[in-house]
């Protein structure tokens, strides 16, 4: 076998061929390539500005959540301080009531006692004389029973 | 130029579609094709050290250009297998990548000038050489026989002895012990149509543009004088042309034969 121009002919036609698939087959294959790389350079730098963003917002929280639980132990604290002074006060308005209470109802017993002791007063003293009459009615003397009289009229 | 009568055609053609044999082997069963052999196995072990540097070399970052492109060609291998199949796809994955990119690496030898690798061996004192694997039936049929034998090993394992052969005698037509025997006849042919289909489709493309490539390259000594240059203008434009074209065919090709592969042995994984 004579080898000649068939293989420089081929030749010519293969480097065409390559001139080819660089200018209009490589182009294409590349700007996927450099497309995926984009995309993938991309991807990592929203995933690293989102871990960062992810970090700082951690840290807020944190700070709010610091804060928040400060006030909460605040409003806490006042709330306390406040039912404190709202029991001592009704205490002390409650005591007050009481005795003042016991105070008109001492009052009012007392007034009671007074009118008892004086009807009374005034039944034995009507009992004393009723009795007294009675008395003078059997016997007529009246000295033997003044002195009794007076007597049981001082006791009364 | 045109040093060769038009006649010669017939005998350029003829001598490049002689594979190479060792003189001890030719014509019988037993003849080797060296040039399929040793064009596949280099080709095979650039894809093989290709991947595998760019593999090793992979990072989570940004990826340089030739990770991108392994990646590229990876994820749209994948892309196929995920759509036709829907298992663990370990095995069948990279056995898609593979035939995938084999494939199109020694269909891509198509593109080479036909006289080219030829001529080189031949300063190395060897006469014959056909740089396209995948225009050498033994070289397709290897391949679809491969595949051939996983698609019975698979059926076999997605569905055990018992089932394939229940499925085998029982599908399409129905149970009935009357319809075993087309059953059987049916699935039979299904299954051998399958490499034979893969193999051939393959070959024929490859052999018929390797053939044509010839039947250009003829045109290069097909006239004398003006009318020589002329032709050999011709020649040039019409091999640059269907050169063009191949790139077209031999992507198709690898494609198809990927598809075809995934889509076998995806149907082994199904029960009927």
């Amino acid at each position: 076998m004579n080898f000649n121009a068939t293989l420089i002919g081929e030749m010519i036609s293969f480097a065409i061929l390559i001139w080819f698939s660089v200018h209009f087959i490589w182009p294409h294959i590349n700007k996927a390539i450099e497309d995926r790389q984009i995309k993938i350079a991309e991807g990592l730098n929203a995933a690293e500005r989102a871990h960062a963003e992810l970090k700082s917002a951690d840290v807020k929280v944190a700070g709010e959540i610091k804060q928040a639980r400060q006030q909460a132990s605040e409003i806490i604290d006042k709330a306390q301080q406040q039912a404190n002074q709202i029991i001592e006060k009704a205490r002390a308005e409650a005591i007050a009531e009481i005795n003042r209470l016991k105070a008109s109802a001492q009052d009012d017993i007392a007034s009671m006692a007074q009118r008892a002791r004086d009807q009374l007063r005034e039944q034995v003293g009507a009992l004393a004389v009723a009795g007294a009459s009675k008395i003078v009615q059997r016997e007529v003397d009246a000295s033997t029973h003044k002195a009794l009289l007076d007597q049981l009229a001082a006791e009364i | 130029m045109a040093s060769e009568p038009t006649g010669g055609l017939t005998e350029y053609i003829q001598h490049h579609l002689q594979h190479l044999t060792p003189h001890t082997s030719e014509g019988g069963f037993w003849a080797v094709h060296l040039d399929s052999i040793t064009v596949s196995l280099a080709l095979g072990v650039l894809f093989c050290l290709w991947f595998w540097l760019k593999a090793r070399k992979a990072t989570a970052g940004v990826p340089g250009k030739g990770q991108a492109f392994v990646e590229i060609v990876l994820e749209f291998v994948d892309g196929q297998v995920k759509d036709v199949f829907h298992g663990d796809r370990r095995v069948l994955g990279p056995l898609a990548l593979t035939v995938f990119v084999w494939v199109f690496l020694m269909n891509a030898m198509d593109l080479l000038p036909v006289d080219l690798l030829p001529w080189i061996t031949e300063k190395f004192g060897v006469g014959h050489f056909r740089a396209v694997p995948t225009a050498d039936i033994n070289m397709t049929f290897a391949m679809s026989l491969t595949v051939f034998v996983l698609i019975i090993f698979y059926s076999f394992k997605a569905k055990g002895a018992g089932g394939y052969m229940h499925e085998l005698f029982t599908a399409p037509f129905g149970k009935h012990p009357l319809l075993w025997i087309p059953n059987f006849l049916l699935n039979m042919v299904e299954l051998a149509s399958k490499p034979v289909s893969l193999a051939m489709r393959l070959f024929g493309n490859m052999y018929a543009g390797e053939l044509v490539f010839m039947l250009i390259a003829g045109l290069f000594s097909a006239g004398a004088g003006l009318a020589g240059w002329a032709l050999y203008g011709a020649g040039v434009i019409g091999y640059t042309v269907w050169g063009i074209f191949h790139i077209l065919i031999i992507s198709i090709q690898a494609f198809i034969f990927m598809v075809l592969t995934i889509v076998y042995i995806s149907m082994a994984h199904d029960h009927h």
